[in-house]
């Protein structure tokens, strides 16, 4: 394996100018750099996204701010979330699927290059849209000019009479073009893993990176398409003189609700399936043995995606279903921690009696676990239906997703960059400036969301842009706003850490980590076409069974 | 189960005697120490919000159980697995998987679902399915951009934001059941003391219930996101003793009152758009727009709990709303700072 990369006659004579190299980045269907790009617009919109918070955090430091009026706090809270969800997490995921599965089941590319572009450009053109309506919405009057229906857009609220203008249809049209680029990647990835698997690569034998990435492939294409329909229901609703979601004239409020969180909650999951990915790459890297329980950690993830297709209607407790809805939907809720504790004690499983490493991405992977624990726990509290009703719609809730968002699927992303940057780069992210990222984020991270809890344990609901004073909020808001602020320094630690080593990082070497899965057997950056010869496994850990020839894992297969 | 009847025994499981030992302790130490907050989900003084608390408590032991457990495990193996410096180089023993353990860990999970949906079932059920008392009070609550209307259909009193209803005697309950509807979108009544929050969704009627077992305000608002406003839609809830609140509907019942000496604000009132929104009863104002003004002088708040109910704060409300509530549909009335004068010296006299 260490001949995969081949010399080109000529294809190194001097620097190309910049117009072609923009024509190259624009025009390309190679899947390293779809899903580069990918990542650089999702890590664009992380940063808009994070100023976003920002501002509602100013907003809340005490009661009665008046750092921004109600109008302009709305939209932030939802731009706030539909950036985060649809334009950073979506895509930065699939940025790492596009890049990683290829080179770990051992293809010179995905199955559709063309349509993985198509998909690419169209998720681009929704965040675009979404953000053109700071510009383009001014609408009627009394009309927003961005969206502020939330991230839900729960009818009516997106009806004419109460929204309008054109502010709700740039959402919609956002939502449902990069809905239509997410189908197309989720196609790609099952059809990449499905046909494409180098010889001997046995579905038994994949990494799990790519099995929880066929799984959240798999899922996206049956829930995004529920939201698609709501999307284009609502347009025919909002300019064709439909009723869909009309209560006036017999049509339901509470039908929208359904539409959105059937791909809503299994959306949770096909933002956090690929960073359980990540978690059982790294993990058994950094702990020197490998994964604890393979075929169960598989099982379970297919578990979770079929569970999590029946718990939709958790977040509507307090919509008013009855006792057996309120009853059914708490059960499939619980049921979902029990595969997901599955997998948090596989990994412990596999750190047990191993030799841990602390490089950057373990620290990540390790915030991840406990982090991902408290969520988990503070989730089978809201699926208490009861607990419910108090939780839901307060800050409680909004502490709990964002653990679930910020303390697991972004920590495992920057587990994920400070792993694979040398891959992708060919230079080493900084360890030091990394470790400085880390433990800044980490006490921002729990200053903000461990205290946030506590104002929706005493009743403070979400979205709202001042409060009373009295309530016993105010210290607490206010340290929430400070945690806010060191978190924003170690984003700017990190993209600072992306630029510099980016130019003057150490050099890294095609296999940095002394890892086995495929990807680290090519050089680092890998050549355009991955693998000079394509690869032949007998096991899940290739490279551990060149490494030791004397012990190989296909052995015990 | 008979609404008003305590709901909070579960059994005798040795989690249970820890979850009710924390709950002890907890409301020992909330009811000597001063409130953390007017809206504490862990102050419940009413049915609902006692079962749900007592749930919450149960609920917090057994995830604390859990979390004390993994989270010791996690540690452990961080600190004695890590790498060291005298053996690197050799690789740990690759040990694959353990069928015995990974079966454990699967069943024990399992087994505390069941347990936890057992006790949620329970609570569910006593908290959705109490029959109404027939001696409970209606009251219709419905949801507007962004204030509350209350409407009690049998006693035909209309008021809004500051609901008033009686005190329960925990012996012979008289709950109240709140009827739940929205004139346009979707807002969410919640009262943390009281009950957990129920939605208020047009076209789709909800039902909610309580029996408060002291008397006092309690204070909550809007849960629900429904406009610019949402967050200054708050709510009052006042707990009367069942003299007070027999007085009070009383008074509720009776029309405006006449007052000749404020006669030029009442022309100004009934002659300019304020009757388009807003209903004085026994007069011509019958608006449904916006809140019911013929008892405006026994409320505490305006704004829907946005200011307090003082000339000074009356006066600057009719002149321009978004001084005090920006974006709230009432509109700047534009009125000379005379027929202001004189509205204002008319609203006060509404008790």
């Amino acid at each position: 394996m260490s001949s995969n990369a081949i010399t080109i006659p000529g294809a190194q004579i001097g620097e190309k100018p910049w117009v072609d190299t923009l024509h190259g980045w624009l025009t390309t269907v190679d899947h390293k750099r779809l899903g580069i790009l990918y990542i650089v617009y999702a890590l664009f919109f992380l940063v808009i996204g994070g100023v976003e918070a920002v501002i509602i955090r100013i907003q809340l430091m005490h009661a009665h701010n008046d750092f921004v009026s109600p109008q302009v706090f709305n939209r932030m809270f939802t731009m706030h979330g539909t950036t985060m969800i649809f334009f950073v997490a979506m895509p930065i995921l699939f940025g790492f699927a596009n890049y990683l599965v290829p080179l770990m089941i051992g293809a010179r590319d995905m199955a559709f290059p063309r349509l993985n572009a198509f998909s690419f450009w169209l998720s681009a053109l929704g965040g675009f849209l979404l953000y053109f309506s700071f510009l383009g919405a001014n609408g009627l009057y009394g009309a927003g000019n961005a969206p502020d229906v939330g991230w839900w857009a729960y009818a009516p609220l997106t009806a004419r009479a109460f929204s309008p203008g054109n502010s709700s249809d740039y959402w919609t049209l956002a939502v449902l073009v990069s809905g239509f680029g997410s189908i197309g990647t989720a196609i790609n990835i099952i059809a990449t893993i499905l046909c494409l698997r180098c010889p001997g690569m046995k579905l038994s034998r994949m990494p799990l990176l790519a099995w929880l990435n066929l799984v959240m492939a798999g899922m996206a294409l049956i829930t995004i398409t529920p939201l698609s329909a709501a999307q284009i229901m609502l347009l025919v609703d909002r300019y064709l003189g439909g009723h869909f979601f009309d209560a006036q004239a017999g049509g339901s409020a509470v039908l929208w609700m359904h539409f959105f969180w059937i791909f809503g909650h299994p959306e949770v999951y096909i933002l956090i399936i690929p960073c359980f990915a990540f978690m059982s790459e790294i993990i058994p890297v950094f702990s020197r043995k490998p994964i604890f329980g393979y075929p169960v950690m598989v099982a379970a993830t297919v578990c979770i995606a079929f569970v999590s297709m029946s718990v939709w209607a958790h977040h509507m407790f307090t919509v008013g279903m009855n006792s057996y809805a309120n009853s059914f939907f708490t059960i499939t809720t619980m049921a979902v921690g029990v595969p997901t504790g599955i997998k948090i004690f596989n990994w412990l499983g596999t750190m047990w009696g191993g030799k841990i490493q602390f490089k950057v991405p373990m620290l990540f992977c390790i915030g991840f676990l406990f982090q991902f624990l408290i969520a988990g726990l503070t989730g089978i509290m809201l699926a208490c239906a009861p607990f419910d009703w108090q939780l839901g719609l307060s800050y409680f809730v909004v502490a709990h997703f964002h653990y679930v968002i910020v303390g697991g699927i972004l920590f495992a992303l920057f587990a994920a960059f400070y792993y694979w940057y040398p891959k992708m780069t060919g230079r080493m992210l900084s360890e030091r400036l990394g470790r400085w990222h880390f433990w800044l984020f980490l006490i921002g991270f729990h200053l903000t969301f461990d205290l946030m809890h506590l104002p929706g344990l005493l009743g403070m609901p979400r979205r709202i842009y001042t409060y009373e004073p009295g309530r016993g909020w105010d210290t607490l808001n206010l340290l929430v706003t400070i945690g806010t602020f060191i978190q924003a320094i170690a984003i700017l630690l990190f993209v600072a850490n992306l630029v510099t080593s980016y130019f003057k990082g150490d050099k890294a070497s095609n296999d940095p980590w002394d890892a086995w899965t495929l990807e680290w057997s090519t050089s680092s950056p890998p050549p355009a076409y991955n693998f000079a010869s394509i690869p032949v496994v007998a096991s899940r850990r290739p490279l551990w069974d060149l490494k030791h020839p004397e012990d190989p894992d296909s052995r015990y297969e | 189960m008979q609404a008003g009847q305590p709901t909070n025994s579960f059994g005798r499981g040795p989690l249970l005697v820890i979850g009710s030992l924390i709950w002890r302790v907890s409301t020992a130490v909330a009811a000597t120490t001063s409130p953390l907050s007017p809206t504490n989900i862990f102050a419940p003084a009413s049915t609902p919000a006692n079962s749900i608390a007592y749930l919450s408590v149960f609920v917090l032991a057994i995830t604390g159980i859990i979390f004390v457990v993994v989270f010791t495990l996690l540690v452990y193996a961080i600190i004695k697995f890590r790498a060291r410096v005298f053996d690197a180089g050799r690789e740990p023993a690759q040990v694959y998987g353990s069928t015995q353990i990974e079966l454990a860990w699967t069943i024990i999970p399992i087994l505390i679902v069941i347990v936890l949906f057992l006790a949620t079932a329970r609570v569910i059920h006593a908290v959705q399915d109490a029959p109404e008392p027939a001696n409970a009070v209606e009251v219709t609550a419905i949801g507007h951009q962004y204030w509350w209307e209350f409407r009690y259909p049998k006693m035909g009193v209309v008021t809004a934001n500051e609901l008033h209803i009686p005190v329960s005697d925990p012996v012979n309950p008289s709950p109240t059941f709140l009827n739940l509807l929205s004139a346009d979108t979707d807002h969410s009544f919640w009262v943390p003391e009281l009950a957990g929050k129920t939605d208020l969704i047009p076209g789709h009627p909800n039902r909610m219930w309580m029996d408060p077992q002291r008397t006092g305000i309690f204070l909550g608002q809007c849960a629900q996101y429904c406009g610019v406003q949402h967050a200054k839609m708050l709510l009052r809830v006042s707990v009367d003793s069942p003299e007070d609140f027999a007085a009070w509907v009383r008074s509720q019942q009776q029309p405006a009152v006449q007052d000749a000496s404020v006669a030029a604000g009442r022309r100004v009132f009934e002659t300019t758009a304020c009757i388009n929104c807003h209903a004085v009863a026994g007069t011509n104002a019958n608006g449904r727009f916006g809140p019911d003004l013929t008892h405006l002088m026994s409320r505490a708040t305006i704004a829907s709990g946005a200011a307090q109910n003082t000339p000074e704060k009356l006066r600057l409300w009719i002149q321009d709303p978004n001084k005090i509530k920006p974006g709230s549909l009432m509109p700047a009335m534009q009125l000379s700072d005379a027929d202001l004068d004189a509205v204002v010296s008319y609203l006060e006299t509404l008790r």
